[in-house]
């Protein structure tokens, strides 16, 4: 491989990872700062990206959609519609016990990917929707210097929703969901409406995952279902736990960690393995992501970066005597 | 539409067996184990290395399409996955419970040995569907329109005897009344002398083979393939929660709802959609009566 080769070929795989952080950050709000149980990470990935395509996707004749929105427009439509999506399972699940809400975000998750295998008219099926515009593709040229302008879109993207989470935990409002996550009947007993703040983070949080899922299609041009499989869900999950649950750095660097280790795997298995056994060395490497989930659970459950201790804005820290 | 109904009710049947290993560990573990539709899996899959070692899935008995080593196959598969329940006990929910985990890590953890037990299944015997023999089977037509295989009216057959010693044992029995009591009450029942932790033994156990009745049941009557039990991971939590969370009788019940309703769906909504059913039912479940059909209001 030659060296620009390789440039682009990590410039893509970090791109992949920061657009899963961002989920993952996502996932820290709900789950690390709220105890919310999201088991359907990937149909609010596959919502954001579909709405995505739909929104900036050239028309096309027997299709619904196509309206060759830009591509912001296209962003703002995946956290729009991610949000909305989100409300609806909420308002279900918000005041019951957790596993209501495992198993309802689990079933919305497939849901979605019925519909995107099967609602032809608007999402092709399991064809997906190929040719979708990239942001500044002809003015660029190259696709190593696509890849690179786009990967600084990420990172921008990365930070400005880093800063923004890391805002939002050291508010008053951040410092609820910590209580109801901790304690949830103190917290009612100071007269918090619960329901509601759950709802906010689960919102906020799939929005963020919206998000990634446009970003992501953003990056590869175009869209289908098997993009969006179960096991997608697992990758997050185990981003998030690895990197250390309660911590949106953390959330970043196991992104990085885990994606790096699925795609090092995947590598190996394809070189390694006779080809009648990819679909059991596929399977090995969710048996290492699996294992890694369970083994960190057990062994090490604050992940590589603990939670940090956050100080609220506007709380007074009195020095020990 | 006798057809539709007839499906309906083996499906029914199948998620039954599943949902009610799912509702035991509900009420008495209070957790949900995601990793339970996987033991339907293995339950199949155990048969099957059972037959394969044995050779052959015997002469058959009459118009069924398997003999005596099948009916050994089953019940090897049910004590081998009654034993891998108690062990993924042992190796990871035990030791989180004893940590002081909170439920929903159990949950979390739940998920991976999810993930670990369909993908070692996968690498032990690949991604593809199998069947237990090649012999065909002649539909028998019982009502106008209606035909039904063999082995099917004999998976209904042992899944209502199953069902019915089920309740024996619940009512009638020393075990059966001190898990109804743990299910309660831990704690009271720890003061009335039982040992909670052997009430845990059983009810992995139990349920374990249960899950192995359904995954050898579906095996027998469809086919077998790693996905069976990640297939059947939402409606068998939409069976228990529907029938209420704890509840053996509504799991059973919960569990005839969903498979005739996912049959039934077929004749107004395209197929590709089938598996949203159970879905839309938990969502209207979720938002009419939480605590499902027996379930007791918190």
């Amino acid at each position: 491989m030659t060296a620009l080769g390789l440039v682009s070929y990590v410039s893509f795989f970090l791109t992949v990872a920061l657009i899963y952080g961002i989920g993952t950050m996502g996932l820290n709000l709900q789950w690390g700062f709220t105890g919310l149980f999201n088991a359907g990470v990937v149909g609010f990935f596959a919502i954001g990206g579909y709405a995505f395509a739909i929104l900036i996707g050239p028309d096309r004749a027997n299709l619904v959609g196509g309206f060759e929105m830009p591509f912001v427009v296209g962003l703002l439509g995946a956290l729009v519609f991610s949000a909305l999506a989100a409300v609806v399972v909420g308002l279900a699940t918000m005041r019951l016990r957790s596993h209501y809400l495992a198993i309802a975000t689990f079933g919305i998750a497939l849901t979605i990917q019925l519909v995107a295998l099967n609602f032809e008219p608007l999402t092709a099926g399991n064809l997906g929707l190929i040719g979708l515009p990239r942001p500044l593709w002809h003015t660029i040229g190259s696709p190593l210097g696509f890849n690179l302008f786009y990967l600084g879109l990420v990172l921008l993207a990365t930070v400005v929703v880093y800063v923004m989470l890391q805002a939002i935990l050291r508010s008053p409002w951040g410092r609820v969901l910590r209580s109801i996550r901790e304690d949830e009947e103190a917290a009612i007993s100071l007269g918090k409406d619960v329901r509601a703040f759950r709802l906010q983070a689960f919102v906020i949080g799939c929005a963020l995952m919206g998000l990634s899922g446009a970003l992501y299609v953003g990056a590869i041009g175009y869209i289908s279902p098997f993009d969006f499989l179960p096991i997608v869900t697992f990758q997050i999950w185990t981003m998030l736990i690895v990197g250390g649950s309660g911590n949106n750095l953390g959330a970043i660097l196991g992104s990085i960690v885990v994606w790096g280790i699925w795609t090092s795997s995947g590598w190996l298995v394809s070189v390694v393995l006779p080809p009648d056994w990819q679909a059991r060395g596929a399977a090995g490497q969710v048996i290492l992501i699996g294992l890694l989930l369970v083994l960190t659970l057990l062994f090490r459950p604050r992940g590589l970066i603990g939670e940090q201790v956050t100080v609220s804005r506007g709380a007074r820290v009195e020095k020990a005597p | 539409m006798g057809q539709v109904i007839a499906d309906g009710i083996l499906t029914g049947a199948i998620i039954s067996l599943g949902a009610i290993g799912v509702t035991m560990t509900l009420g008495i573990l209070r957790f949900a184990n995601f990793a339970h539709s996987e033991l339907v899996t293995w339950g199949g899959y155990f048969a099957l290395m059972f037959v394969v070692f044995a050779g052959t899935a015997g002469e058959s008995f009459g118009p069924l399409s398997f003999g005596w080593p099948f009916v050994a196959a089953i019940l090897f598969a049910g004590v081998a996955t009654a034993l891998l329940a108690l062990l993924v006990d042992m190796l990871v929910f035990a030791r989180l419970r004893r940590s002081g985990a909170k439920e929903m890590t159990l949950v979390f953890a739940s998920f991976g040995v999810a993930l670990l037990l369909r993908h070692i299944i996968v690498v032990i015997f690949g991604a593809q569907a199998v069947y237990y023999t090649s012999a065909l089977q002649i539909a028998v037509e019982i009502l106008p329109g209606v035909r039904v295989m063999p082995d099917q009216i004999l998976v209904l057959a042992l899944t209502v005897l199953l069902v019915v010693g089920l309740h024996i044992v619940l009512r009638y029995t020393r075990l059966g009344i001190a898990m109804r009591a743990s299910a309660e009450s831990a704690d009271l029942a720890r003061v009335h002398g039982v040992d909670v932790r052997q009430i845990v033994r059983w009810t992995w156990a139990i349920g374990g083979g249960l899950a192995a009745a359904a995954g050898v049941f579906y095996g027998l009557t469809v086919q077998l393939r790693p996905e069976i039990g990640f297939a059947l991971l939402l409606p068998l939590f939409t069976a228990a929660l529907l029938g209420g969370s704890g509840s053996v009788y509504g799991a059973v019940i919960g569990g005839m709802i969903i498979g005739l309703s996912e049959s039934l769906s077929t004749l107004i909504i395209p197929t590709g959609y089938k598996q949203a059913v159970p879905f839309m039912i938990l969502l209207l479940v979720l938002y009419l009566r939480p605590r499902g059909l027996f379930g007791e209001a918190k």
